[in-house]
């Protein structure tokens, strides 16, 4: 699984860091999506997929 | 398809006796005929009711769909015909679109991160605890919402912002005034200028002598005063009456839900699931309003430009094909994804604060009372209006064995 992000659009909710904090972070500057492992590993899909479906703004993709 | 439409000509005014938490029947109902229904607002427009959660979600979601408050001239319970609605205030950015929302929006994401929140949790946890030992000092019965759900968030984000500690009772009255549903024009109008009078001054005070807090923070930037006391504005309001009425009717819920009071009082590492039950379950940001700036498609339906939008996040909170057993408090529910924070650009920029101020909040108060219960029978505790914008109790007499 490959993680790609649009911080454009990002609005920095946290949403993805509140379902999956070992694979994203927010910047102490802005508040945007950071990502950890853009690789994540298996044990973490589940919840990348839940964050990215939780994205109030649609800024996540994960191609599998 | 428009045949079977379902059509609203009013907003019921109250819930079903003994349903406190439910939202009212016709409300269901709408939902139970199909996520989309007709409303025809008091002035004769000719809107939408959205109250199923794929469509909620989606308008939330949708630019087309604006949150411009000049646009919003139809009043879902008024009929204020032929008035001319002003752009909401510069800082005031719940009631704007991309780019004026951003530009007040952006300077304060990284003020809200979920790290930046989960510091404060000391902080509420001492907080939490002054009123508990305030409460159990006074004795039962108690009124909840003036000793503890109140106060909580209003020190914190008084704190957060900077706002002095003794301006808080001053500012709260003022905001209950504007969110409570059952005040006068006249008195409306004297809650604003009080409001504005006082963000003029502390807004002043800011900038004369800088402190450590997101309101001094901000005035490195190119922000004016003006826009200042708007954005000073949306979030203590926000940050005053929402946390609020999320513990004292949150806390009404699990009394009335002993079984789920339980299970939650013997694995306290369900309160992270639990908050978020108890956000969807009660919803208490139960709707908000879009305008079609083109022609969309929705649900079957087009959606002419022009045309205001009621969106019933209470409804799509508890959507049976989104949610099982919706109209359950089940305080394991694994099913996320709620809407009680909104979707979208707009979706809350204190969602991080307000879950640590509960996951807080909920087990402090259920530790130091084992014996917690209504001190009145439930049928009496007072509600607000379905007219308030934010939904919860008046008041919650408590007690507790001591
Ligand atoms: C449980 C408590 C809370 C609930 C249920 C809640 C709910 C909401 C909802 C539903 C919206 C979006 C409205 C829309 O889509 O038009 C919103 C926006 C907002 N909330 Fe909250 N809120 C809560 C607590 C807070 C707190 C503690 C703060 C304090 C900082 C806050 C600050 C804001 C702000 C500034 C916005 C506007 C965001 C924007 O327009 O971009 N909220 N809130
Ligand atoms: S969930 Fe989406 S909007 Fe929120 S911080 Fe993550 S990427 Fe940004």
């Amino acid at each position: 699984m490959r993680i790609s992000v649009d911080a454009g659009r990002c609005i920095g909710s946290g949403m993805c860091v509140l379902t999956a904090g070992e694979v994203f972070d927010q910047s102490e500057d802005d508040g945007k999506v950071v990502v950890l492992r853009p690789e994540p590993p298996a044990e973490s899909w589940e919840a990348v997929r839940r964050a990215v479906d939780l994205c109030p703004s649609a800024a996540l993709k994960a191609l599998a | 398809m428009s045949e079977s439409l379902h059509t609203l000509t009013t907003m019921p005014a109250e819930r079903r006796r003994g349903c406190p938490f439910d939202p009212p029947a016709e409300l269901i109902e709408a939902r139970e005929h199909g996520p989309i229904s007709r409303y025809v607002f008091p002035d004769g427009h000719q809107g939408w009711l959205v109250s199923g959660y794929d469509l909620v979600r989606a308008v939330l979601a949708d630019p087309r769909f604006s949150s411009r408050k000049e646009l919003m001239i139809h009043h879902p319970t008024i009929d204020y015909s032929g008035i001319e609605v002003p752009p909401a205030p510069p800082g005031e950015f719940l009631l704007m679109d991309e780019p004026r929302h951003g530009r007040y929006r952006k300077p304060l994401v990284g003020k809200f991160t979920v790290r930046r929140m989960r510091q404060l949790t000391e902080r509420v946890e001492q907080i939490t605890a002054e009123h508990l030992d305030a409460m159990e000092k006074a004795g039962p019965p108690v009124d909840l919402v003036t000793a503890f759900a109140k106060p909580i968030p209003a020190i914190v984000i008084c704190e957060l912002l900077g706002v002095p500690y003794e301006d808080r009772g001053r500012f709260q009255e003022q905001i209950d005034t504007f969110l409570g549903g059952e005040a006068s024009d006249e008195e409306l109008i004297a809650a604003y200028v009080a409001t504005q009078n006082y963000l003029a001054e502390l807004v002043a005070a800011k900038r004369a002598n800088p402190t450590d807090d997101v309101l001094s923070d901000l005035m490195d930037s190119d922000l004016t005063d003006e826009e200042l006391r708007g954005m000073a504005l949306i979030l203590l309001s926000a940050g005053f009456d929402t946390t609020a009425n999320m513990l004292a009717l949150g806390t009404f819920a699990l009394l009335r839900n002993p079984a789920q009071l339980a299970a939650l009082r013997a694995d306290p590492t369900m309160i992270d699931r639990a908050v978020e039950e108890l956000l969807r379950y009660l919803s208490v940001a139960k709707q908000f309003y879009r305008v079609a700036l083109e022609d969309v498609e929705l649900g079957g339906q087009t959606i002419k430009a022009g045309t205001m939008v009621i969106l019933s996040l209470n409804t799509a909170n508890r959507d049976p094909e989104r949610f099982t057993d919706p109209h359950v408090l089940d305080l394991n529910r694994q099913e996320g994804g709620h809407l009680a924070f909104s979707h979208g650009i707009h979706q809350c920029l204190g969602q991080q604060l307000a879950r640590v101020e509960m996951r807080v909040a909920f087990p402090a108060l259920l530790n130091r009372f084992p014996t917690l219960r209504l001190a009145v029978p439930a049928d009496e505790v007072v509600l607000r209006p379905e007219s308030a914008d934010i939904y919860g109790v008046k008041s919650l007499p408590v007690a507790w064995d001591v």
